[in-house]
């Protein structure tokens, strides 16, 4: 069907009053060629919108170019089911943040020229356009979910996943399941009230998944390797008698956590020199089995201490705190204490961190008379009547000297996941069959693990989207995503089954996940063009392009997240999207008009990360927070990762005189919604000054800077003050090109 | 299975705070269809409040206008504002919700210009800023909010002045005639996203809020810190509006503690350190004092606690201060209570006092659920049974991550009543 564009132009909101809409509907018309352009004085309204959809109807027209106000507002109300549609942005933008006074004819026409500029641009954005086909996977696809680690968090996830109606692949690497969980004696509240320990939930959650049609486990089986993509997923499993390969559609990890090895922590706290100092896992077994005894002698153990936070919040061990280990302590010490009048626990804690209702747990500990002393053990020594402790009693402000039967170190919690750097990961050629120590050994380019953002821990944005990982499809769930106790690892189980569903549902239908839910373009690539740079596959923050082994970039659609990362790498252009392309973003470009130098009208470009940028200049204009030079231009984009230098070296081959780069945060506390994309622009920015020199123009011409979603009070200075640094260099001199 | 699932088939959140939008765009994304009801004009519920969050510093907003984009872009998702849930009757898979849609006295026609406030004059006191300062009758709260439609406040529809905005709005957005609508919804299940809201700090008597006038509270603190709050970002003292220079946090006020909440509120200790980097970092020579319990900066908060502790101007007083005084000539509040580490009787005044106030579940109080299946643990948390569940703070006090988590998990639960509903 061939492309009909109809240009619609709003006058509401001050637009008519302000500019000259003729003007821009005769850019439109005549300049950009579009055959249908019209105004409407309230164009989101019903008679606006019913213009608009009578042309599609009577005139054919099916792409967009709506003029008016920002895309962030009357989204629903332009949802006309048109793929091919911009919203140009005269409003928010332009008129909103321009300071036009009284008479100034001046201001006047240099708003003018903006919103002129716009209209052309969203012309040739539009006209860059192809609808989106949704990729379609091959067959099999496959909605199957695997889940590895058969414990608590595996149970759960598969029992969650299964209960949707979907089917489970549950890999466990030992001869049963049930994981740490299933040598516990009882279990700490995970419900009302809050004071009472439960019984193991493991036999019935063990029931219920096994008897559970939708389920199929598969004991003493490993994953030996993984190839493939969401909904497409090869994993190699193998068992005793073999190998076998399944194909899944998504991927939940949940092999738990590694108690921190109580061997590395100091000889203060007497591990390995005394049978009667012990881990939490060890006295936990001991429950188990009904027997609270002195390993040294067999003999009852009535005075049990627990010391809290061994080998934890220490940077000479796991800098972190675990989170759940109070509550197990305490746990443990209900074991010894109730109902036991002759026995006594001693918690030796930094702090208690019982948040939420286990504030009731530890009143429940107080109540029966454990014993909470606030201080270190900094000496543990065989005495008369077992195990004598040195403990720096912080709130008596002396050392005390106590005689207990059993000392439990609660020891932290590790990830098992094997995590991966990226930037440092072994190319395609060192991919091994078999990698003792990985989870899922991803036959990856960008490695075998899920890259880690702090503590190995594999997620990327812990606050608002813990479940994100940097390897679409695969998502972690319990104590191996973050340190975690059962309650919450149930919990955990069931977010990562949605995520885990979701990802086969949204692929399935060509969709994009987070951050781009629902879009459906993604990149194509022109291979005869490619040189082998391998720039793409290294620079996915999702890992979604691998290599065949002369470098060429083997893409995985349904790993990719549209951020457009690679586009922006690929020095010979060849990557580009239906509805995004670096021949796109050029065309908007190089379509503004640039005045000549002795008008003395500079052009400043500004390249502005939709995400975060583009929203706080929204509300420059919406607060009505400043105004900015009338001689910029903005132009969004998907992420500052997709920024190809390509256009910088347009911008100014063009004739502007600066360009401006607004991204998110990065570094160690990134805002980056694709992680990377800005610190990749930063890395690729710091080349430019190579196209630079070749043009000779002065490498100030071209800056990054960080923007905060919410530093739209400042951003109009940010702003100027690039445009006065640009004013002091003479123009471009290629403006007279 | 999703295929087909649409077929009747709703999910019903209620609160469009983080957690139920993270419900609604989580279960949407699967392919089921949401309404998100939430009581107010605007969705981002009390994150939005916030400036920024712990550890990183970074503003809520971020991840809301994310959330907002995913919301916009899936016609899955229905959103009702000033709307509340009424009554849900039935079981299990198969509830009917009756919703009251309150006026917004502001239509669709709303194209977010703002000619309506610029001509209103009556001015009236801030909620969404505690009340520490004035906004217009007609406004949206702050100017991320979404959806970007204005409202108009309903003590003001009535007045002479409202109808004369009427003619101010150039695309005839104001409706005065708006009446409060009531709709009935079958759904298959239903997510209690309701939040919380701060514990009332002046029933803590010995602290003096609402007494002393340089008493205030974390949630009063949070506000001021925003550079578009009602002190443009400075942290003054209410009584004087002098910098507060010398700042105390006192946590578990009214946490931890029988006479009022029994809980901890989990999130205290990391919004006083935060708000410990708010002082030091706008006025470098300022002193913090925090009064604590335990700190309890949970897993790889750890680091953050670190970092603050680093900061030789933050000092840390185990203690539980017993009362706060006012002197009369300075207006400063004066700290008295026994130092636990030292045994030293301590009485120390400050410019400003922050009390760290836990979070009460609205659930408790404002937004029971109006379902005669729901069940509650005793200090009013929603305790998740049939085809009810609760996510976020409905359900156990959390920080944003945590109601992430268990928001998605609850709408994973939302979808299987649909699926097993559906049979």
């Amino acid at each position: 069907m061939e492309k009909k564009i109809g240009c619609y132009i709003c006058t509401g909101c001050g637009i008519g009053e302000a500019l000259d809409v003729k003007a821009l509907g005769n850019i439109a018309a005549k300049e950009q060629k579009i055959p249908v352009v019209k105004n409407h004085e309230f164009l989101c309204g019903p008679e606006g919108i019913n213009l608009i959809r009578n042309d599609m109807t009577a005139e054919g027209v099916n792409a967009l170019v709506i003029v008016g106000c920002s895309h962030r507002v009357k989204t629903e109300e332009f949802r006309l089911g048109v793929a091919q549609m911009d919203r140009v942005d005269i409003r928010d933008k332009c008129l909103w943040v321009l300071d036009v006074p009284e008479g100034d004819k001046t201001a006047k026409e240099d708003r003018q020229m903006m919103a002129s500029d716009y209209v052309r641009i969203g012309c040739v954005k539009v006209k860059k356009m192809n609808d989106p086909k949704p990729f379609e996977a091959p067959t099999p696809f496959s909605k199957d979910v695997l889940v590895v680690g058969g414990g608590i968090a595996g149970l759960s996830a598969a029992l969650e996943v299964a209960q949707t109606g979907y089917n489970v692949l549950l890999v466990e690497k030992e001869e049963t399941l049930g994981g740490k969980v299933a040598k516990m004696h009882k279990v700490s509240p995970s419900r009302a009230p809050y004071n009472k320990l439960e019984e193991n939930p493991l036999p019935k959650l063990l029931a219920e998944v096994k008897g559970n049609k939708h389920i199929k486990i598969l004991n003493n089986t490993i994953v030996q390797k993984t190839v493939g993509a969401p909904g497409l997923f090869d994993v190699t499993l193998k068992n005793g008698s073999g190998t076998s390969v399944e194909r899944v559609g998504s991927i939940i990890i949940a092999t738990g956590y590694r108690a921190y090895d109580p061997a590395k922590l100091e000889k203060r706290l007497g591990y390995g020199s005394s049978p009667d100092v012990i881990t939490s896992m060890e006295f936990e077994e001991m429950a188990k089995a009904g027997k609270i005894v002195r390993k040294s002698d067999g003999k009852p153990a009535k005075r049990v201490a627990f010391s809290l936070c061994a080998g934890q919040r220490d940077s000479s061990h796991l800098e972190y705190c675990s989170g759940a280990c109070c509550v197990y302590s305490l746990k443990q010490a209900l074991y010894v204490i109730e109902n036991q009048p002759d026995a006594s626990a001693y918690l030796i804690y930094q702090e208690v961190r019982t948040p939420g209702q286990m504030e009731d747990f530890y009143r429940k500990v107080q109540n029966e008379g454990g014993i909470f002393i606030k201080g270190d053990v900094k000496q543990v020594s065989q005495g008369g009547t077992g195990l004598t402790l040195d403990v720096d009693d912080k709130i008596l402000r002396k050392e005390i000297k106590m005689d207990v039967d059993l000392l439990v170190l609660a020891t932290g919690m590790e990830t098992t996941v094997d995590t991966t750097d990226p930037n440092s990961a072994s190319p395609v050629g060192s991919q091994v069959d078999e990698l003792p120590g990985s989870i899922l050994n991803l036959q990856y380019r960008q490695g075998p693990g899920l890259p880690s953002l702090k503590n190995n821990f594999p997620d990327s944005h812990f606050i608002c989207f813990p479940y994100e990982t940097r390897r679409t499809g695969i998502y972690v769930a319990g104590p191996a995503r973050r340190p975690m106790g059962i309650a919450a690892s149930r919990t955990d189980a069931a977010g990562a089954a949605l995520k885990a569903i979701q990802v086969v549902e949204s692929v399935a239908r060509g969709a994009a996940v987070h951050p781009r839910a629902g879009d459906l373009s993604f990149p194509s690539f022109r291979e005869e063009g490619c040189t082998q740079c391998k720039r793409c596959t290294e620079e996915c923050p999702f890992g979604a392009i691998n290599e065949d082994q002369k470098g060429n970039p083997l893409f995985n659609p349904t790993r990719c997240r549209r951020c457009g990362t690679c586009m922006g790498a690929c020095p010979q252009k060849i990557i580009s999207f239906a509805n995004y392309s670096v021949d796109m973003i050029g065309s908007m470009l190089k379509e503004m008009e640039i005045p000549e130098a002795d008008e003395e009208k500079p052009r400043i470009l500004v390249f502005a990360c939709e995400n975060d940028a583009i929203p706080a200049i929204d509300m420059v204009g919406r607060s009505r927070l400043g105004a900015l030079s009338p001689f910029v231009r903005i132009i969004p984009l998907r992420c500052m990762g997709s920024m190809s230098l390509v256009w910088i070296a347009d911008a100014m081959a063009k004739g502007y005189d600066g360009v401006l780069l607004m991204g998110c945060r990065h570094g160690t506390d990134y805002q980056c919604h694709n992680v990377r994309g800005s610190a990749l622009a930063e890395i690729r920015l710091s080349k430019v000054s190579e196209t630079l020199d070749r043009l000779q123009l002065e490498s100030s011409r071209v800056k990054m800077v960080e923007v905060n979603i919410m530093d739209a009070e400042t951003l109009p200075q940010v702003i100027n003050d690039f445009v006065a640094e640009i004013s002091k260099l003479d123009p471009n001199p290629y403006k007279e090109f | 299975m999703a295929d087909g699932q649409a077929a009747g088939q709703t999910i019903l959140v209620v609160g469009g705070g983080i957690s139920g939008l993270t419900t609604a765009v989580e279960a949407a994304e699967v392919g089921y269809n949401v309404l998100l009801v939430e009581k107010t004009p605007h969705f981002g519920g009390r994150v939005a409040q916030h400036n920024k969050y712990f550890p990183k510093l970074c503003s809520p907003t971020c991840g809301l206008e994310i959330n907002y984009q995913r919301v916009k872009n899936n016609p899955r998702i229905r959103l009702m504002t000033l709307a509340e849930v009424e009554e849900i009757k039935g079981s299990t898979g198969a509830y009917t919700a009756r919703i009251r849609q309150n006026p917004r006295f502001v239509n669709q026609k709303c194209t977010a210009c703002g000619d309506c406030a610029k001509a209103c004059e009556t001015e009236v006191a801030n909620p969404y800023n505690f009340g520490m300062n004035k906004v217009k009758a007609i406004r949206h709260d702050h100017f991320m909010a979404f959806p970007s439609h204005y409202y108009m406040d309903p003590n003001f529809a009535a007045s002479d002045e409202a109808k004369k905005l009427v003619a101010v709005c150039p695309v005839g957005a104001i409706d005065l005639g708006m009446k409060a609508t009531v709709i009935e919804e079958k759904v298959a299940s239903v997510v209690w996203s309701t939040g919380w809201k701060p514990f009332n700090a002046e029933k803590i008597l010995p602290y003096g809020f609402g007494r002393i006038a340089n008493v205030t509270t974390n949630m009063r603190f949070e506000r001021m810190a925003d550079k578009f709050g009602p002190t443009g970002g400075k942290l003054v003292r209410p009584s004087d509006g002098k910098e507060a220079k010398n700042v105390a946090f006192i946590q578990c006020a009214g946490s931890r503690d029988h006479n009022y909440l029994a809980f901890c509120s989990r999130i205290c200790c990391l919004a006083s350190m935060k708000q410990a980097t708010y002082v030091r970092g706008l006025y470098p020579d300022a002193k913090v004092t925090i009064y604590y319990i335990d700190l309890r900066a949970m897993d790889r908060y750890e680091a953050f606690q670190k970092m603050v502790e680093a900061d030789a101007g933050v000092r840390w007083i185990k203690s539980k201060p017993a009362r706060i005084d006012e002197d009369a000539k300075t207006g400063n509040p004066v700290v008295v209570g026994e130092n636990t580490l030292t045994g030293v009787r301590y009485e120390e005044p400050y410019d400003l006092v922050v009390l760290a106030t836990g979070m009460e579940p609205n659930s408790a109080t404002v937004a029971k659920v109006p379902c005669s299946d729901a069940r509650y643990d005793e200090y009013g948390f929603v305790v998740s049974s049939g085809g009810l569940f609760s996510s976020g703070c409905s359900s156990q006090p959390s920080d944003v991550s945590g109601s992430v988590q268990s928001s998605t998990a609850s709408a994973l639960r939302a979808i299987q009543t649909a699926v097993n509903a559906k049979g």
